[in-house]
Order: C-alpha cells, then structure tokens, then sequence
C-alpha cells in the first residue's frame, strides 16, 4: 500500500507535466491568431531592431561594403584603439557630455518646475489655455524649431538683432559664433520641450489624495509648504523615473537638432558622436570606424540607465524595469 | 485646489498666473512673428521690425514659393508619408499591442522584453544603415515609413491602454463565435478611440517631421518631402557657409520667403492639433501613468 502511495507520488509529476505541456500546446493553438497579430510587428523588430544589432560586429572588421560582414577582414580591437588615441574624438566626447549635462542640469527642473506652476493655477479655462500653448512647441520638428530661431536670430533683419541694434549693443553672429552655439542648442530644447514634459507630471500631481491638503492647511502649512511636502515627495517616483530615461537617452537625443545647429565655424563644440557617426560613417565611408564609436556610445548609455535605475530602486523607488 | 484668501495667497496666486502667461506668450510669440512676416513685404518687416499683425498685407512670398513645382511637390511627398505611414504604423502597432495584451499568450513575456531591450540598446546608425540598403530601400519612399514604422514607445502604451478594457467584453464576444480578429476589430478598438487617436497623431506629427530618415535614405532631391527642402531653404541659406548656400551663386531668399516655407511646414500640425488636443491630453496621460 505504502508502495503504491510512492509510486503514484513520484507518477503524479510526470503526468502533471504532460498534463501541462499538453494544456500550453492547446493554448498556443486556441490563440493562433494572436500569435499571427503579433508576427508582423515581431518580424519588425528582428529586421529592423536586432538585425542591426548584430551588424554591430562590422566594428571588430574592416568593413567592405562590397565583401559584407561575412567576407571582411577581422581586425580585433583596432578601431577601437584608434577611438581613444584620437584627439578630435576626445574632443566630440566632451561636447556630448556637455550637451548631456546642459540636458539634465538645466533642462531638466524646468517641466517640473512649469508643472507645480501649472498645478497652482485657480481657474480651469486659464489652465487649459496655458498646457495648450506651451504643448504646440513640441509637435514643430526640430527643422522648424530651428528654422524659426534663425530666421529670428540672423545678421540682415532678424528681429534680435534689430533689438539689440535698437537698445545700442552690437549685432551678435548668433549662428556662426562658437560660443552662442550651446546657448542657443538648451533655449530650443526648453523652447520646444517643456511644456510637452510637464503632462506626466501634472498626470501624477492630480492623483495625490486631495486630504493631505487639507491637513496641511489645519497645520498651518502655506501654499509653498504644501508644494515642498505633499506635491513633490508625491511625484518624486515620477520625477526619478523620468531622470532615468532622460540619462539613457540624453545621448541620442541630439542628431537631427545638433546635425541643423553644425557649421564649419562651431564644429569645435557642436560636434557630438551622432553627428560625428554620420559624417565620418556615411559622408566619408568609414563604416567599421564610425560603427565602432556608435557602438561605444550605445553602450555606455545602456551602463548608465543600469546603473542609475539599480541606485534608484536601492534608494526604495521603483525605478524603470 | 481650495482657494487660499489669506493676502499672501492671493499675491502668490496673481504672481503665478503673471508668470505663466508671460512663459505662454513667449511660446507662441516667436511663431506669431514668423506667421505674421510671412503675410507682409520685405519692406515692411524690415521697417516695423517686430510684426504681430502686418499692417501692410501681402501674399507675395507665398506667391513666389508656389511659382515652382518644388514647394508642391515636396507638400504632396510629406502628405503621402504622413497618410500611408500613420495607416501602416496604427495597423502593425494596434496588432503587436493587442496580442501583447492579452494575459493568456504564452511567450508575451519573451516578446515584451525584446521590445523594452530596444529602448535601452541599439545598434545605431551605420549598421542600421545597412540593413536597409540591403533590403534595396535606399531612394524610396518606403524608406522613409518602413523601418520606423513601429515604436515601441507607442506600442507599450497602446498595450497598457487593451490591458485595461475588462476581459468579461472579450469573454463574451468569443462565446458568440468571434475569433480574435473580430475581437479587436469590433470590440477592443471601438472602445480605444482616445489611445487611438493619440497615437495617431504621435505617429502622423513623426511623418510629418520626417528629416532624419530622408536625409539617410534620399539621394534624389525629387524624393524630398517638406522638412528637407526647409533646411535648404531657411537654415543652409541663412548667411552660413558661402559653400552652403542654395547654389553658391543664388543670393539667400528674403526673409518673408523663408517665413512663408516655415509656415508652410507647420500648417498641417497646426491644423490637427485643436481637433485631436482633447484627445490626445487624454491618451498621453494613461500611457504615461502606466509606462
């Protein structure tokens, strides 16, 4: 008796798991056509996302368009090697990292900032007329953005200038002196952006319990107490979250905006790895070397969203994945 | 928020709202100047420098940007990328969303994971590059709609969005014989027309805005859409490079001309936006809460 109980104890797995492999295999079938909705966009992903991904080994080769990764010849770390002992690269290094800072360090508070404002304001009707014009920036493509500001900013007749003119200054070459060129490249990021970011934070600032307010206000607290310690400790998830996709993205967010800013006459602080990648990759042929530096680029934006998204859920946050 | 009527509640209050509207004009003020000069002549935005309302009204630079067939041409490129890529895109987006959506998928996990991983890591520029070129797209308009015709951004949310309609609505059509075709079609997606809309109009303001793309995978200067030949116009010809300019040779366009192409490139958004305004406030905030 107590052999049988041993026997069917150890049999029962077994046929629980054919069971189950049976029950998934009926699933599957049942939803067939799900998986045949979700093949189209799969196969998206595979050609256009992982396909790349893999091309990425054309940077340990030299490349040959002609021969394809197959036919090139390996070349181990050279092009690497070459990204460091190169001056003009350390120099587009910088230029990132400081287009990068200018991104989190001044662009950054700004939604947040506009968001607590927007969330003061008494009326409705004003409310919805302010998010209104402030969200239009966003849907101009950077050619816009850009296209306005210098068609504002330009030498013959740009209002600035004549502005400027108009108070007794000097015209300024806004478009061709090196040192307006971040000035400007942060202002039509604000311009185009702030008022776009401050959706998600007026989204979260309208799910805090309106009680806490009003204990607050029993308290004594005042309008600005009750921004400091309800509406931001209530939005700092939000607020860390953000952070995070902003520093792994920061360093792709520049090609199209910064590619329309370049001249000859601001390369020496303009030059970021995007724009770099694309001129020394597709302009001069230097697919492995510029592949190389893209490479280099997509990784340390994957090292840093790690590593800021493990420091955030440490600090007791949710943090992005 | 609970009207505060002490005397620094009502000085904070103005304070605010002073700051705000000042922040809003600032806003629109540089695109009022830019429409407003597009409507005037040369001569009088040169004299009253700042025009809100031109006093002299004229149509000329538009005239002159609609005497060729380039500014045309360019407008019918950009309006059949935007048409045909917002339809290919909420097609191939809807589908991935709603499979990835539905709890009892074996293997969604896999799928949702490899779509997040995307957003995180990339191949880049030249590898993608590549593949394309190799699919034979270099110099066709699918270039400009097929290999950005799903983001992943948009498809989380949309998922996010099919996650949330009750699974009793789907229960009950599949007693009554719908397969899961006619589920989404007939039921899922009537129900989602807020996310819908908002991400269609994600989806048509990024074809419209179509720069980057063209400028990889466009040699042919006839293949052009709108946003491309802005460039040339306004930012290559602003006083730059002497190299850089249209030709070399041809002076750069006036002011008012360069006024008129901009507002040609915007117009359509701006044309969208009050309609679609409601709607996607609406969608951007539940894709946002959730992602």
């Amino acid at each position: 008796m107590q052999e049988v109980t041993a026997q069917a104890s150890t049999a029962q797995p077994v046929l629980e798991a054919s069971k189950n492999k049976n029950e998934v295999r009926k699933r599957i079938w049942r939803n067939r056509w799900l998986y045949v909705m979700i093949a189209p966009g799969l196969l998206y992903f595979i050609i256009f996302k992982y396909l790349p991904m893999y091309g990425l080994i054309i940077s340990f080769q030299d490349y040959k368009p002609y021969n394809g990764i197959m036919g090139s010849n390996w070349v181990g770390m050279k092009h690497f090697n070459r990204l460091f002992s190169e001056p003009d690269f350390l120099n587009i290094l910088k230029n990132t990292i400081v287009l990068f800072g200018l991104n989190i360090f001044i662009y950054f508070p700004i939604p947040i900032i506009l968001a607590l404002m927007l969330n003061e304001l008494r009326g409705n009707f004003f409310k919805r007329i302010f998010q209104s014009l402030l969200y239009i920036p966003h849907f101009m493509s950077w050619v816009i953005v850009v296209s306005i500001s210098f068609v504002m900013v330009t030498m013959d007749g740009g209002i600035i200038n004549d502005l400027l003119v108009f108070f007794g200054f000097e015209k300024i070459n806004f478009l061709l002196n090196p040192s307006w060129f971040r000035p400007m490249y942060i202002i039509q990021v604000i311009w185009r952006e702030a008022g776009w970011g401050t959706i998600i934070y007026l989204a979260s600032i309208a799910a805090i319990d309106p009680g806490l307010y009003e204990a607050a206000r029993m308290d004594g607290a005042g309008r600005l107490r009750q921004i400091w310690h309800i509406t931001i400790p209530a939005i700092r998830g939000v607020i860390i979250t953000l952070f995070i996709l902003k520093i792994g993205s920061v360093l792709d967010l520049g090609f199209e905006h910064v590619y329309l800013l370049l001249n000859s006459m601001n390369r020496e602080v303009a030059e970021i790895i995007d724009t770099y990648v694309y001129t020394a990759g597709l302009r001069q042929g230097q697919f492995s070397y510029s592949t190389a530096i893209g490479f280099f680029k997509s990784v340390i934006g994957l090292i840093l969203v790690m590593t800021v998204n493990k420091i955030s859920k440490k600090m007791g946050e949710e943090g992005v994945y | 928020m609970v009207e505060d009527r002490s005397f620094t509640g009502r000085l904070f209050a103005a304070l605010n709202f002073t700051l705000l509207a000042i922040i809003a004009l600032i806003t629109v003020l540089p695109f009022i100047h830019v429409v407003a000069g597009s409507f005037t002549t040369s001569a009088e935005l040169a004299a009253s420098k700042f025009v809100l309302i031109p006093k002299v009204w004229s149509f000329e630079a538009y005239k002159f940007i609609f005497s060729t067939n380039t500014i045309f041409k360019a407008m019918g490129v950009s309006i059949g990328v935007t048409l045909v890529g917002t339809l290919v895109s909420m097609f191939l987006t809807s589908l991935m969303a709603y499979g990835l959506a539905r709890r009892d998928l074996d293997g969604r996990k896999v799928v949702n994971f490899m779509v997040v991983f995307t957003m995180l890591f990339h191949g880049g520029l030249i590898p993608t590059f590549l593949v394309v070129k190799e699919l034979g797209m270099i110099d066709t308009y699918a270039a400009l709609i097929i290999p950005s015709a799903i983001s992943a951004f948009n498809m989380i949310i949309l998922k996010n969005f099919f996650q949330n309609i009750p699974e009793g609505l789907e229960e009950s059509a599949k007693i009554d014989g719908c397969n899961d075709f006619g589920i989404l079609f007939k039921i899922v997606l009537p129900l989602s027309m807020p996310a819908m809309a908002t991400i269609s109009l994600f989806y048509a303001v990024t074809y419209w805005n179509t720069y980057l793309t063209a400028i990889l995978y466009l040699d042919d200067s006839a293949k052009w859409p709108i946003q491309v030949l802005l460039r040339q116009i306004v930012v290559l010809a602003s006083g730059l490079d002497h190299s850089a300019t249209l030709d070399g040779v041809v002076p750069p366009p006036d002011q008012t001309i360069k006024m008129a192409v901009i507002v040609v490139a915007t117009l359509p958004i701006l044309m969208v936006y009050p309609f679609l305004q409601k709607h996607f406030a609406k969608g951007a905030l539940l894709g946002s809460m959730k992602g």
